[in-house]
């Protein structure tokens, strides 16, 4: 074989000696994408100190037993005082509701996809428009259920139509982070159960949802947190009350995040202010849920990676 | 253009995890060196200490010297690419860029160093195919993407890949253990005609491929698992395989441990 | 039929018909939105004098209703792709700190701050946004007015802080966390193999990410910017605060103009009267078709990444 005879003739290649270092040019590319890189990050994490440290530095004023405790009910935009005690209560009952009907279909269509739908046509549709669920934008979903149930219905605004309209943005979430938690339980442990005689259902129930709960609580958590801020859909839906009404199957209710947007509409200093508070209210109850759900995760690592 | 490397005193780290310990040896130009021993006993990361590749690993770390041809590769002053981009390698399973065409994964190299004409591309691309025995193979398909190959041609493509750019050292880390016997065999052939130009240094858990390879073989071993690897013996080939000064070396060997 | 020894257990149907029930249920809301945004935009758009398609202005609460998405779709599109092209080179930049510049102890709680940019609510960014961005961007509106004013999208005589350009800012902050983790998973999943081989060829970090990790990433990434697409446009609250909602369209980012199909529907709910709120609503249906399409597209491309990652396997 005539095979390095043309490795001798190589011409084109200067004969190196030693250990070569690399051009200039190279390193200093090399360089500044490092810096272009470090840059990024730093451009990405400014606008969020700024944030949180506005929400802080205007919110911490008004952060007072009056506000957690006391509404809007009389008090104007220029009056310094009132609360968004109706607000929180309000979000709390709606994003409850809301859970409790998003976590059940999602849960159940998790289950459906993981441990039923077996690829066929009907689970690769579902499971395709779970995806596209998850892009439905806020406001849409605030529009179908004022079309649907006020409209069409004839319903009042109410905060159980916000909830119907915050668990069709739960729903995706909760299908999706369930669906990859149920598929992490390993095969081995649904056989075991199936190989003692136990129905596919009883399975389920017993091995299969048991070993993934902490991940499926983490996930819900995750999609309580994404719509506990949300506002659009509960403008649409909630429609906007300064009174407490605690009742959220009829009449107007509030919303932490239509507490902010309401008084950022307002155009005085006490107005202004008081939505900052409404906006670090609103952070830590939904900084809170992020840190639990992590916790939770950190918490069961270890056993995930024996 | 084949250089000597001398190793000594060398220990590498994985955090504080120390994988081997004590080494040294001299590798000798324009041959085969084979490394042998149990799974474990740290040859493969020994080889990747000779062109600093071990510290790509998160956490990992060298103590030691590696002098190739008096210049130390740990030195203060040397760029741990520029040390790579004079000794070359070839991995376990073939790895071309999925991306790429054949030509540019031999190309690959050369483009990262500088300015080559078309026509000079083309030349030293058609002189590294030839040379790891892939031209005739391939010569009508050069644009055609590299993944399409078959997995000993694979492994031939990142041969002409690591020795386009002329390196002085090859270093393979069980280059055919992921291949079938003829590519195996035709990988063993080409190593025979590169150890003219090159030195070349060799991780195989195959006995016979290092018995049939190499002038050269150096045992490592492990004293239990959780210790650092050893070298227990370096020597000419065919003394390792008849008659080892070391009785851990003919055990494993003669095929009673490991 | 005779009952077999072997017949299935008492409570399998029924749980296998639940489990399957949640699943239709949640094709059925899918449908369901199509449907009912079509049925109450209907009868609105029937009662428009004007076209809806072409129509600049939104005056449905009129006694001779005239409105149109024409403007308003227009700024939708506009912020979200300058929100695109503002978020995606520093998202990428972003993902590629975290998954192969940033030491690795710092590396998950860097990415955890990150993350943290997508749990803040749209309306404290509204908030945020309308307090500090709009008076802090301008100065640099000015700057860009005054030096770079021959570039027809910074031209214009008015400049002012409520602008088209602060929108999309916002809006690239609020989408940028979604393609950073998106594009953070890609490149952490790129192949160490063909990482060790561009370095084992003598490549630097930059060449080795451009030779082995950007090639793997570039179809993840490209669904990313999508799906961070079609969060900018549907974004409501945020950019509801900001723009200055007007039915005009320009392309003078600087200048008093602006508004969207989301903020519009906020910004006018109130108000609405019947026909109102079916134009709304009407315009609510174009923006979730509009929506729909970006969506699809990108799960286009992710399932197309899907079978080249398994080809190159």
């Amino acid at each position: 074989m005539t095979v390095h005879t043309g490795i001798h003739t190589r011409s084109a290649i200067k004969t190196r000696t030693g250990i070569q270092p690399i051009s200039a040019a190279r390193r200093a590319k090399d360089r500044l994408v490092q810096v272009l890189v470090y840059l990024a990050f730093a451009l990405a994490v400014i606008p969020l100190l700024s944030l949180l440290w506005l929400v802080v530095k205007n919110g911490i004023g008004r952060f007072d037993m009056e506000f957690l405790t006391h509404s809007m009910r009389n008090i104007g935009a220029r009056d310094a005082g009132g609360g968004a005690y109706h607000a929180i209560v309000g979000t709390l009952e709606q994003v409850l509701l809301a859970s409790l009907i998003a976590v059940p279909i999602g849960l159940l269509t998790a289950v459906y996809l993981v441990e039923y739908g077996e690829g066929g046509r009907l689970s690769r549709t579902i499971s395709f428009f779970v995806d596209v669920m998850t892009g439905v934008p806020s406001v849409v979903s605030g529009l179908f259920v004022l079309a649907f149930w006020i409209l069409v219905l004839g319903m009042p605004f109410s905060g159980f139509a916000g909830a119907l309209a915050l668990s069709i943005l739960m729903m995706p979430v909760v299908v999706r982070s369930a669906e990859e938690m149920l598929r992490l339980v390993p095969r081995e442990l649904r056989e075991a159960s199936y190989a003692l005689g136990v129905p596919k259902w009883r399975t389920i129930v017993k091995v299969v949802l048991p070993t993934a709960f902490t991940g499926i609580v983490t996930g819900v958590m995750l999609a309580v947190a994404r719509v506990a801020g949300e506002t659009a859909p509960l403008l649409l839906t909630v429609f906007i009350t300064d009174s407490i009404n605690v009742d959220p199957f009829d009449g107007p209710q509030m919303g932490l995040p239509l507490y902010v947007f309401d008084q950022a509409g307002r155009p005085t200093d006490t107005a202004i202010n008081r939505a900052w508070t409404g906006a670090l209210t609103l952070i830590l109850i939904v900084m809170l849920l992020n840190l639990v759900a992590r916790l939770i995760t950190w918490w069961r690592s270890p056993a995930r990676r024996r | 253009m084949a250089k000597q490397i001398e190793v000594a005193g060398l220990d590498a780290y994985y955090g504080s995890h120390k994988a081997i310990e004590g080494i040294s040896m001299t590798i000798e130009p324009r041959s085969v060196t084979a490394f042998i021993g149990p799974s474990g006993c740290g040859k493969s990361t020994f080889l990747r200490t000779l062109n600093r590749m071990h510290e790509v690993i998160p956490g990992a770390r060298v103590e030691g010297k590696v002098r190739l041809e008096e210049q130390d590769l740990y030195g203060a002053d040397v760029d741990p690419v520029s040390v790579r981009r004079t000794i070359g390698m070839v991995f376990q399973r073939p790895n071309p860029f999925p991306t790429m065409s054949i030509f540019d994964n031999v190309a690959a190299g050369l483009r990262l160093n500088g300015r080559y004409s078309r026509s000079e591309l083309e030349g030293i691309v058609e002189e590294s195919l030839k040379g790891a025995n892939l031209w005739n193979e391939v010569k009508d398909r050069l644009n055609k993407p590299g993944a399409g190959l078959s997995g000993g041609q694979q492994q031939r493509l990142c041969i002409a890949r690591a020795i386009a750019v002329r390196p002085q050292v090859l270093l393979m880390d069980e280059p055919c253990s992921a291949l079938d016997p003829i590519s195996t065999l035709a990988i063993e052939d080409l190593i025979s005609q590169l150890k003219l130009d090159y030195t070349i240094v060799i991780v195989t858990h195959n006995m016979q491929q290092a018995a049939r390879v190499s002038d050269k073989t150096a045992f490592f071993n492990l004293a239990a698992q959780g210790q650092p690897g050893k070298l227990v013996e370096m020597d000419e080939t065919s003394k390792i395989f008849t008659n080892p000064a070391e009785k851990a070396t003919e055990d494993y060997i003669t095929g009673r441990f490991g | 039929m005779r009952r077999s020894a072997f017949r299935r257990s008492r409570g399998d149907g029924p749980f296998r018909f639940a489990s399957t029930g949640a699943g239709i249920v949640l094709l059925a809301i899918m449908a369901a939105i199509g449907v009912f945004l079509v049925v109450k935009a209907v009868p609105a758009l029937q009662a428009n004098t004007s076209r809806f398609l072409t129509e600049l202005t939104w005056q449905p609460n009129a006694t001779a209703p005239v409105f149109g998405i024409a403007s308003l779709a227009f700024g939708t599109v506009l912020s979200s792709l300058l929100a695109l092209l503002i978020a995606t080179p520093v998202a990428v930049g972003v993902a590629l700190f975290i998954s192969h510049y940033a030491p690795r102890r710092l590396a998950s709680v860097l990415g955890y701050v990150v993350d943290l940019l997508a749990a803040v609510p749209s309306v404290v960014y509204g908030l945020w946004g309308v307090t500090f961005l709009v008076p802090f961007m301008l100065g640099p509106s000015k700057f860009l007015n005054d030096y770079l004013g021959w570039i027809p999208l910074f031209g214009g005589d008015t400049v002012v802080g409520k602008s088209m350009l602060t929108a999309s800012l916002v809006l690239a902050i609020m989408i940028l966390p979604i393609i950073a983790a998106i594009s953070r998973e890609v490149f952490l999943q790129a192949p160490k193999m063909q990482e060790e081989a561009a370095l084992a060829l003598g490549a630097t970090r930059w060449e080795m990410i451009r030779m082995s990790v950007l090639p793997f990433g570039r179809p993840g990434v490209i669904s990313a910017a999508m799906l961070g697409l079609g969060r900018a446009m549907g974004e409501t609250i945020a950019v509801a605060l900001i723009f200055p909602a007007t039915f005009k369209i320009s392309f003078q980012i600087l200048g008093p103009y602006g508004n969207s199909i989301a903020a519009n529907i906020a910004n006018g709910f109130g108000e609405a009267t019947e026909v109102g709120r079916g134009a709304l609503i009407a315009s609510g249906l174009v923006l979730f078709l509009i929506t729909l399409l970006v969506n699809m597209a990108a799960r286009f491309v992710i399932a197309r990444r899907k079978e080249y990652a398994r080809a190159a396997a």
